[in-house]
Protein backbone atom coordinates (compact mmCIF):
# COMPACT_ATOMS: atom_id res chain seq x y z
CA UNK A 1 0.00 0.00 0.00
CA UNK A 2 1.69 3.20 1.05
CA UNK A 3 -0.07 5.79 -1.06
CA UNK A 4 -3.71 6.57 -0.58
CA UNK A 5 -6.16 5.68 -3.30
CA UNK A 6 -9.50 7.40 -3.09
CA UNK A 7 -10.74 6.32 -6.51
CA UNK A 8 -13.27 3.95 -4.94
CA UNK A 9 -15.26 6.94 -3.76
CA UNK A 10 -18.43 7.45 -5.74
CA UNK A 11 -22.06 8.30 -5.21
CA UNK A 12 -23.14 4.69 -5.15
CA UNK A 13 -20.83 3.98 -2.24
CA UNK A 14 -22.36 6.87 -0.33
CA UNK A 15 -25.93 5.74 -0.93
CA UNK A 16 -25.23 2.04 -0.41
CA UNK A 17 -23.10 2.13 2.72
CA UNK A 18 -22.75 5.53 4.29
CA UNK A 19 -26.21 7.13 4.37
CA UNK A 20 -27.73 4.34 6.44
CA UNK A 21 -25.04 4.57 9.10
CA UNK A 22 -25.02 8.37 9.11
CA UNK A 23 -28.80 8.50 9.57
CA UNK A 24 -28.62 6.04 12.45
CA UNK A 25 -25.84 7.99 14.21
CA UNK A 26 -27.85 11.22 13.95
CA UNK A 27 -31.03 9.47 15.04
CA UNK A 28 -29.30 7.90 18.02
CA UNK A 29 -27.77 11.25 19.01
CA UNK A 30 -31.05 13.17 18.79
CA UNK A 31 -33.19 10.59 20.60
CA UNK A 32 -30.61 10.14 23.36
CA UNK A 33 -30.25 13.92 23.68
CA UNK A 34 -33.97 14.61 24.06
CA UNK A 35 -34.61 11.55 26.23
CA UNK A 36 -31.45 12.16 28.26
CA UNK A 37 -32.31 15.80 28.94
CA UNK A 38 -35.86 14.93 30.04
CA UNK A 39 -34.79 12.01 32.21
CA UNK A 40 -31.75 13.99 33.40
CA UNK A 41 -33.89 16.94 34.50
CA UNK A 42 -36.02 14.58 36.58
CA UNK A 43 -32.87 13.15 38.17
CA UNK A 44 -31.48 16.63 38.88
CA UNK A 45 -34.74 17.73 40.48
CA UNK A 46 -34.76 14.59 42.62
CA UNK A 47 -31.24 15.36 43.81
CA UNK A 48 -32.05 18.98 44.60
CA UNK A 49 -35.40 18.21 46.23
CA UNK A 50 -33.89 18.02 49.72
CA UNK A 51 -35.79 14.78 50.36
CA UNK A 52 -33.43 11.93 51.08
CA UNK A 53 -35.61 9.15 49.68
CA UNK A 54 -35.60 10.97 46.32
CA UNK A 55 -32.06 12.31 46.36
CA UNK A 56 -30.30 9.09 47.34
CA UNK A 57 -31.55 6.80 44.54
CA UNK A 58 -30.93 9.54 41.97
CA UNK A 59 -27.40 10.16 43.25
CA UNK A 60 -26.64 6.44 43.28
CA UNK A 61 -27.90 6.05 39.74
CA UNK A 62 -25.90 9.01 38.43
CA UNK A 63 -22.68 8.02 40.20
CA UNK A 64 -22.91 4.39 39.11
CA UNK A 65 -23.47 5.29 35.47
CA UNK A 66 -20.60 7.75 35.58
CA UNK A 67 -18.12 5.28 37.00
CA UNK A 68 -18.62 2.49 34.43
CA UNK A 69 -17.07 2.65 30.94
CA UNK A 70 -19.72 3.33 28.30
CA UNK A 71 -18.70 0.23 26.37
CA UNK A 72 -19.50 -1.91 29.43
CA UNK A 73 -22.87 -0.17 29.81
CA UNK A 74 -23.63 -0.89 26.16
CA UNK A 75 -22.72 -4.56 26.70
CA UNK A 76 -24.78 -4.77 29.91
CA UNK A 77 -27.95 -3.48 28.26
CA UNK A 78 -27.43 -5.66 25.21
CA UNK A 79 -27.27 -8.64 27.56
CA UNK A 80 -30.01 -7.63 30.00
CA UNK A 81 -32.78 -6.17 27.82
CA UNK A 82 -33.54 -9.47 26.03
CA UNK A 83 -33.58 -11.12 29.49
CA UNK A 84 -36.14 -8.63 30.74
CA UNK A 85 -38.43 -8.42 27.71
CA UNK A 86 -38.10 -12.11 26.93
CA UNK A 87 -37.10 -11.78 23.29
CA UNK A 88 -34.02 -10.53 21.45
CA UNK A 89 -34.12 -6.89 20.35
CA UNK A 90 -31.83 -5.53 17.66
CA UNK A 91 -28.49 -3.90 18.38
CA UNK A 92 -29.87 -0.57 17.11
CA UNK A 93 -32.83 -0.44 19.49
CA UNK A 94 -30.64 -1.63 22.34
CA UNK A 95 -28.19 1.20 21.59
CA UNK A 96 -30.97 3.79 21.62
CA UNK A 97 -32.22 2.65 25.02
CA UNK A 98 -28.68 2.45 26.43
CA UNK A 99 -27.62 5.91 25.29
CA UNK A 100 -30.83 7.52 26.56
CA UNK A 101 -30.48 6.22 30.11
CA UNK A 102 -26.67 6.56 30.15
CA UNK A 103 -26.61 10.15 28.91
CA UNK A 104 -29.34 11.08 31.41
CA UNK A 105 -26.74 10.69 34.16
CA UNK A 106 -24.44 13.21 32.44
CA UNK A 107 -27.19 15.65 31.48
CA UNK A 108 -28.53 15.58 35.04
CA UNK A 109 -25.16 16.74 36.38
CA UNK A 110 -25.22 19.64 33.92
CA UNK A 111 -28.76 20.58 34.95
CA UNK A 112 -27.86 20.39 38.62
CA UNK A 113 -24.77 22.56 38.20
CA UNK A 114 -26.81 25.01 36.11
CA UNK A 115 -29.50 25.39 38.74
CA UNK A 116 -26.92 25.71 41.50
CA UNK A 117 -24.98 28.33 39.53
CA UNK A 118 -27.76 30.84 40.12
CA UNK A 119 -26.90 32.75 43.26
CA UNK A 120 -28.96 32.45 46.41
CA UNK A 121 -29.56 36.20 46.40
CA UNK A 122 -31.63 35.84 43.25
CA UNK A 123 -34.02 33.43 44.96
CA UNK A 124 -34.15 35.64 48.05
CA UNK A 125 -34.85 38.67 45.89
CA UNK A 126 -37.77 36.77 44.40
CA UNK A 127 -39.13 35.99 47.84
CA UNK A 128 -38.66 39.61 48.89
CA UNK A 129 -40.84 40.63 45.96
CA UNK A 130 -43.50 38.29 47.26
CA UNK A 131 -43.09 35.53 44.63
CA UNK A 132 -43.88 31.96 45.59
CA UNK A 133 -41.26 29.17 45.31
CA UNK A 134 -42.74 28.03 42.00
CA UNK A 135 -42.79 31.56 40.59
CA UNK A 136 -39.24 32.40 41.58
CA UNK A 137 -38.07 29.05 40.12
CA UNK A 138 -39.90 29.63 36.85
CA UNK A 139 -39.40 33.38 36.46
CA UNK A 140 -35.97 33.91 38.01
CA UNK A 141 -33.88 30.78 38.54
CA UNK A 142 -34.64 28.56 35.56
CA UNK A 143 -34.24 31.18 32.80
CA UNK A 144 -30.78 32.05 34.13
CA UNK A 145 -29.89 28.44 34.80
CA UNK A 146 -30.89 27.43 31.30
CA UNK A 147 -28.92 30.26 29.81
CA UNK A 148 -25.87 29.27 31.83
CA UNK A 149 -25.98 25.65 30.85
CA UNK A 150 -27.06 25.84 27.22
CA UNK A 151 -23.48 25.76 25.84
CA UNK A 152 -22.57 22.86 28.14
CA UNK A 153 -25.67 20.93 27.05
CA UNK A 154 -24.61 21.33 23.43
CA UNK A 155 -21.02 20.37 24.20
CA UNK A 156 -22.28 17.23 25.92
CA UNK A 157 -24.33 16.48 22.82
CA UNK A 158 -21.20 16.70 20.65
CA UNK A 159 -19.50 14.25 23.02
CA UNK A 160 -22.60 12.06 22.78
CA UNK A 161 -22.36 12.13 18.99
CA UNK A 162 -18.73 11.01 19.18
CA UNK A 163 -19.60 8.30 21.69
CA UNK A 164 -22.23 6.80 19.40
CA UNK A 165 -19.29 5.25 17.52
CA UNK A 166 -18.93 2.85 20.48
CA UNK A 167 -22.00 0.88 19.36
CA UNK A 168 -19.27 -0.89 17.39
CA UNK A 169 -19.08 -3.18 20.45
CA UNK A 170 -22.49 -4.71 19.69
CA UNK A 171 -22.25 -4.44 15.92
CA UNK A 172 -24.94 -1.81 15.38
CA UNK A 173 -24.76 -0.17 11.94
CA UNK A 174 -23.72 3.42 12.65
CA UNK A 175 -21.64 5.91 10.68
CA UNK A 176 -18.30 4.32 11.58
CA UNK A 177 -19.63 0.87 10.71
CA UNK A 178 -20.80 2.23 7.35
CA UNK A 179 -17.28 3.38 6.54
CA UNK A 180 -15.82 0.12 7.77
CA UNK A 181 -18.14 -2.03 5.64
CA UNK A 182 -17.46 0.17 2.61
CA UNK A 183 -13.72 -0.15 3.21
CA UNK A 184 -13.95 -3.94 3.43
CA UNK A 185 -16.08 -4.21 0.29
CA UNK A 186 -13.71 -2.16 -1.81
CA UNK A 187 -10.62 -3.54 -0.10
CA UNK A 188 -9.64 -0.02 0.92
CA UNK A 189 -9.90 -0.12 4.75
CA UNK A 190 -7.16 2.46 5.34
CA UNK A 191 -8.81 5.11 3.19
CA UNK A 192 -12.22 4.31 4.68
CA UNK A 193 -11.04 4.82 8.27
CA UNK A 194 -9.27 8.01 7.30
CA UNK A 195 -12.40 9.34 5.61
CA UNK A 196 -14.45 8.42 8.68
CA UNK A 197 -12.08 10.48 10.82
CA UNK A 198 -12.32 13.44 8.42
CA UNK A 199 -16.12 13.34 8.38
CA UNK A 200 -16.37 13.07 12.19
CA UNK A 201 -13.90 15.93 12.53
CA UNK A 202 -15.77 18.21 10.14
CA UNK A 203 -19.09 17.58 11.89
CA UNK A 204 -17.78 17.94 15.44
CA UNK A 205 -15.51 20.88 14.70
CA UNK A 206 -18.26 22.89 13.00
CA UNK A 207 -20.69 22.13 15.81
CA UNK A 208 -18.20 23.12 18.49
CA UNK A 209 -17.45 26.37 16.62
CA UNK A 210 -21.17 27.13 16.66
CA UNK A 211 -21.31 26.38 20.39
CA UNK A 212 -18.39 28.75 21.02
CA UNK A 213 -20.19 31.55 19.18
CA UNK A 214 -23.36 30.81 21.10
CA UNK A 215 -21.45 30.89 24.37
CA UNK A 216 -20.05 34.34 23.63
CA UNK A 217 -23.49 35.58 22.60
CA UNK A 218 -25.58 34.42 25.51
CA UNK A 219 -23.12 34.73 28.38
CA UNK A 220 -24.67 36.69 31.22
CA UNK A 221 -22.64 39.82 31.84
CA UNK A 222 -21.93 40.22 35.52
CA UNK B 1 -35.27 -16.72 32.60
CA UNK B 2 -32.70 -17.93 35.05
CA UNK B 3 -31.28 -15.22 37.30
CA UNK B 4 -29.50 -17.67 39.57
CA UNK B 5 -25.88 -16.57 39.79
CA UNK B 6 -23.22 -19.20 39.41
CA UNK B 7 -19.60 -18.27 39.99
CA UNK B 8 -17.96 -21.69 39.73
CA UNK B 9 -16.86 -21.22 36.13
CA UNK B 10 -14.24 -18.68 37.25
CA UNK B 11 -12.12 -21.58 38.49
CA UNK B 12 -12.67 -23.56 35.33
CA UNK B 13 -9.93 -23.97 32.82
CA UNK B 14 -10.17 -21.83 29.65
CA UNK B 15 -9.00 -24.76 27.56
CA UNK B 16 -5.22 -24.60 27.66
CA UNK B 17 -4.87 -26.79 30.77
CA UNK B 18 -3.27 -24.23 33.04
CA UNK B 19 -5.19 -20.91 32.98
CA UNK B 20 -8.53 -20.42 34.75
CA UNK B 21 -11.04 -17.70 33.87
CA UNK B 22 -10.01 -15.96 37.08
CA UNK B 23 -6.36 -15.91 35.97
CA UNK B 24 -7.44 -14.56 32.61
CA UNK B 25 -9.51 -11.81 34.20
CA UNK B 26 -6.66 -10.75 36.46
CA UNK B 27 -4.24 -10.57 33.56
CA UNK B 28 -6.88 -8.57 31.63
CA UNK B 29 -7.10 -6.20 34.57
CA UNK B 30 -3.35 -5.83 34.39
CA UNK B 31 -3.61 -4.88 30.71
CA UNK B 32 -6.29 -2.31 31.53
CA UNK B 33 -4.05 -0.78 34.19
CA UNK B 34 -1.01 -0.86 31.91
CA UNK B 35 -2.81 0.82 29.00
CA UNK B 36 -4.32 3.46 31.28
CA UNK B 37 -1.12 4.17 33.21
CA UNK B 38 1.14 4.45 30.14
CA UNK B 39 -1.40 6.56 28.28
CA UNK B 40 -1.72 8.79 31.35
CA UNK B 41 2.01 9.50 31.23
CA UNK B 42 1.75 10.45 27.53
CA UNK B 43 -1.31 12.59 28.27
CA UNK B 44 0.29 14.41 31.20
CA UNK B 45 3.53 15.19 29.36
CA UNK B 46 1.93 16.30 26.08
CA UNK B 47 -1.04 17.96 27.78
CA UNK B 48 1.19 20.03 30.06
CA UNK B 49 3.38 21.19 27.17
CA UNK B 50 0.48 22.03 24.87
CA UNK B 51 -1.57 23.63 27.66
CA UNK B 52 1.38 25.83 28.65
CA UNK B 53 2.11 26.84 25.05
CA UNK B 54 -1.46 28.04 24.66
CA UNK B 55 -1.03 30.61 27.44
CA UNK B 56 2.14 32.22 26.06
CA UNK B 57 1.95 35.98 25.47
CA UNK B 58 0.99 36.11 21.82
CA UNK B 59 3.82 37.99 20.17
CA UNK B 60 6.54 36.96 17.73
CA UNK B 61 7.17 33.26 17.33
CA UNK B 62 5.05 32.48 20.39
CA UNK B 63 1.99 33.41 18.34
CA UNK B 64 2.58 30.35 16.21
CA UNK B 65 3.06 28.17 19.25
CA UNK B 66 -0.32 29.32 20.59
CA UNK B 67 -1.91 28.48 17.23
CA UNK B 68 -0.21 25.08 17.19
CA UNK B 69 -1.53 24.37 20.68
CA UNK B 70 -5.06 25.35 19.70
CA UNK B 71 -4.94 23.20 16.56
CA UNK B 72 -3.67 20.24 18.60
CA UNK B 73 -6.59 20.48 21.01
CA UNK B 74 -9.19 20.88 18.25
CA UNK B 75 -7.77 17.95 16.30
CA UNK B 76 -7.76 15.46 19.15
CA UNK B 77 -11.02 16.64 20.68
CA UNK B 78 -13.17 16.47 17.58
CA UNK B 79 -12.57 12.89 16.46
CA UNK B 80 -14.17 10.04 18.44
CA UNK B 81 -11.67 8.06 20.52
CA UNK B 82 -12.53 4.78 18.79
CA UNK B 83 -11.85 6.35 15.38
CA UNK B 84 -8.54 7.75 16.66
CA UNK B 85 -7.57 4.27 17.89
CA UNK B 86 -8.38 2.88 14.42
CA UNK B 87 -6.25 5.63 12.87
CA UNK B 88 -3.27 4.63 15.02
CA UNK B 89 -3.83 0.94 14.48
CA UNK B 90 -4.90 0.64 10.84
CA UNK B 91 -4.12 3.88 9.03
CA UNK B 92 -0.86 5.35 10.30
CA UNK B 93 1.21 2.11 10.18
CA UNK B 94 0.16 1.53 6.58
CA UNK B 95 1.24 5.05 5.61
CA UNK B 96 4.48 4.91 7.57
CA UNK B 97 5.84 1.36 7.30
CA UNK B 98 8.34 1.29 10.22
CA UNK B 99 5.38 1.57 12.59
CA UNK B 100 4.20 -1.87 11.49
CA UNK B 101 6.86 -3.36 13.74
CA UNK B 102 5.47 -1.53 16.76
CA UNK B 103 3.24 -3.69 19.03
CA UNK B 104 -0.42 -2.71 19.07
CA UNK B 105 -0.17 -2.01 22.79
CA UNK B 106 2.14 0.95 22.08
CA UNK B 107 -0.14 2.27 19.33
CA UNK B 108 -3.15 2.18 21.64
CA UNK B 109 -1.16 3.91 24.39
CA UNK B 110 -0.19 6.70 22.01
CA UNK B 111 -3.76 6.98 20.67
CA UNK B 112 -5.41 7.10 24.08
CA UNK B 113 -2.62 9.30 25.45
CA UNK B 114 -2.87 11.95 22.75
CA UNK B 115 -6.68 11.92 22.90
CA UNK B 116 -6.47 12.60 26.64
CA UNK B 117 -3.63 15.12 26.20
CA UNK B 118 -6.08 17.51 24.53
CA UNK B 119 -8.27 17.39 27.63
CA UNK B 120 -5.32 17.76 29.98
CA UNK B 121 -4.11 20.71 27.89
CA UNK B 122 -7.48 22.41 28.35
CA UNK B 123 -7.26 21.98 32.14
CA UNK B 124 -3.65 23.19 32.32
CA UNK B 125 -4.47 26.24 30.20
CA UNK B 126 -7.48 27.04 32.39
CA UNK B 127 -5.32 26.58 35.50
CA UNK B 128 -2.65 29.00 34.28
CA UNK B 129 -5.22 31.54 33.14
CA UNK B 130 -7.01 31.37 36.48
CA UNK B 131 -3.95 32.90 38.17
CA UNK B 132 -4.17 36.63 38.83
CA UNK B 133 -2.42 38.61 36.09
CA UNK B 134 -0.29 40.20 38.80
CA UNK B 135 1.65 36.95 39.20
CA UNK B 136 2.97 37.16 35.66
CA UNK B 137 3.71 40.88 36.04
CA UNK B 138 5.49 40.27 39.34
CA UNK B 139 7.75 37.80 37.57
CA UNK B 140 8.46 40.31 34.82
CA UNK B 141 9.07 43.10 37.36
CA UNK B 142 11.68 40.93 39.04
CA UNK B 143 13.47 40.68 35.73
CA UNK B 144 12.63 37.01 35.08
CA UNK B 145 12.50 35.80 31.49
CA UNK B 146 9.27 34.26 30.20
CA UNK B 147 10.70 30.78 30.77
CA UNK B 148 11.72 31.65 34.31
CA UNK B 149 8.33 33.22 35.04
CA UNK B 150 6.65 29.98 34.02
CA UNK B 151 9.17 27.76 35.79
CA UNK B 152 9.25 29.57 39.15
CA UNK B 153 5.98 31.52 39.37
CA UNK B 154 3.12 30.31 37.19
CA UNK B 155 3.50 26.55 36.79
CA UNK B 156 4.07 25.66 40.47
CA UNK B 157 0.77 27.39 41.25
CA UNK B 158 -1.15 26.22 38.20
CA UNK B 159 -0.33 22.54 38.60
CA UNK B 160 -1.65 22.50 42.12
CA UNK B 161 -4.86 24.27 41.12
CA UNK B 162 -5.41 21.86 38.28
CA UNK B 163 -5.28 18.62 40.30
CA UNK B 164 -9.04 18.19 40.93
CA UNK B 165 -9.94 18.33 37.22
CA UNK B 166 -6.95 16.08 36.47
CA UNK B 167 -8.34 13.56 38.95
CA UNK B 168 -11.47 13.21 36.88
CA UNK B 169 -9.38 12.91 33.71
CA UNK B 170 -7.33 10.14 35.37
CA UNK B 171 -10.58 8.32 36.16
CA UNK B 172 -11.78 8.91 32.60
CA UNK B 173 -8.65 7.40 31.11
CA UNK B 174 -9.34 4.12 32.92
CA UNK B 175 -12.86 4.07 31.54
CA UNK B 176 -11.65 5.07 28.09
CA UNK B 177 -8.98 2.34 28.04
CA UNK B 178 -11.92 -0.04 27.46
CA UNK B 179 -11.90 1.10 23.83
CA UNK B 180 -8.69 -0.92 23.35
CA UNK B 181 -10.91 -4.00 22.97
CA UNK B 182 -11.51 -2.88 19.38
CA UNK B 183 -7.90 -3.55 18.41
CA UNK B 184 -7.65 -6.85 20.29
CA UNK B 185 -5.76 -5.72 23.37
CA UNK B 186 -6.62 -8.39 25.92
CA UNK B 187 -7.97 -5.96 28.52
CA UNK B 188 -11.03 -6.19 30.76
CA UNK B 189 -13.70 -5.30 28.20
CA UNK B 190 -12.39 -7.78 25.65
CA UNK B 191 -12.22 -10.38 28.42
CA UNK B 192 -15.84 -9.59 29.30
CA UNK B 193 -16.97 -10.04 25.69
CA UNK B 194 -15.04 -13.26 25.11
CA UNK B 195 -15.72 -14.89 28.47
CA UNK B 196 -19.41 -14.04 28.12
CA UNK B 197 -19.53 -15.83 24.81
CA UNK B 198 -17.55 -18.87 25.95
CA UNK B 199 -19.24 -19.45 29.32
CA UNK B 200 -22.73 -18.02 28.68
CA UNK B 201 -22.49 -16.61 32.21
CA UNK B 202 -22.65 -13.03 30.99
CA UNK B 203 -24.15 -11.51 34.11
CA UNK B 204 -21.47 -12.92 36.40
CA UNK B 205 -18.68 -11.96 34.03
CA UNK B 206 -20.01 -8.41 33.57
CA UNK B 207 -20.58 -8.01 37.32
CA UNK B 208 -16.99 -9.01 38.06
CA UNK B 209 -15.54 -6.75 35.36
CA UNK B 210 -17.73 -3.79 36.32
CA UNK B 211 -16.68 -4.19 39.95
CA UNK B 212 -13.01 -4.14 38.94
CA UNK B 213 -13.53 -0.95 36.90
CA UNK B 214 -15.30 0.78 39.80
CA UNK B 215 -12.69 -0.39 42.31
CA UNK B 216 -9.87 0.90 40.11
CA UNK B 217 -11.57 4.27 39.69
CA UNK B 218 -12.00 4.51 43.47
CA UNK B 219 -8.33 3.77 44.10
CA UNK B 220 -7.27 6.41 41.57
CA UNK B 221 -9.63 8.88 43.22
CA UNK B 222 -8.13 8.22 46.68
CA UNK B 223 -4.54 8.46 45.42
CA UNK B 224 -5.22 11.75 43.67
CA UNK B 225 -6.99 13.09 46.78
CA UNK B 226 -3.86 12.22 48.78
CA UNK B 227 -1.63 14.06 46.32
CA UNK B 228 -3.99 17.02 46.30
CA UNK B 229 -3.91 17.25 50.07
CA UNK B 230 -0.12 17.07 50.28
CA UNK B 231 0.63 19.79 47.78
CA UNK B 232 -2.20 22.17 48.58
CA UNK B 233 -1.24 25.84 48.31
CA UNK B 234 -0.90 27.31 51.82
CA UNK B 235 -3.36 30.10 52.46
CA UNK B 236 -6.08 28.89 50.09
CA UNK B 237 -9.56 27.82 51.21
CA UNK B 238 -8.79 24.10 51.23
CA UNK B 239 -5.43 24.26 53.00
CA UNK B 240 -4.93 23.15 56.57
CA UNK B 241 -4.12 25.76 59.16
Amino acid sequence: MGALDLSFLNWELVTNFLIKGFVFSIQLTLIAMVGGIIFGTVLAMMRLSGRKWLALPAATYVNTMRSIPLVMVILWFFLLIPFLVGKPIGAELSAIITFTVFEAAYYSEIMRAGIQSVSRGQVNAGYALGLTYGQSMRLIVLPQAFRNMLPVLFTQTIILFQDTSLVYAIGAYDMLKGFEVAGKNFNRPVEAYLLAAVVYFIICFSLSTVVKRLQAKIAIIR
Amino acid sequence: MNMHLEWGFFLRDIGDGKTSYLDWMISAWGWTLAVAACAWVVALVMGSIIGTLRTLPSEGIARWLVKLGNAWVELFRNIPLLVQIFLWYHVIPSLYKPLQEVPSFALVVVGLGLFTSARVAEQVRAGIQSLPRGQRYAGMALGLTTTQTYRFVLLPMAFRIVIPPLTSEAMNIIKNSSVAFAVSISELTLFAMQAQEETSRGIEVYLAVTTLYIATALVVNRVMARIEKRIRIPGTVGAEK
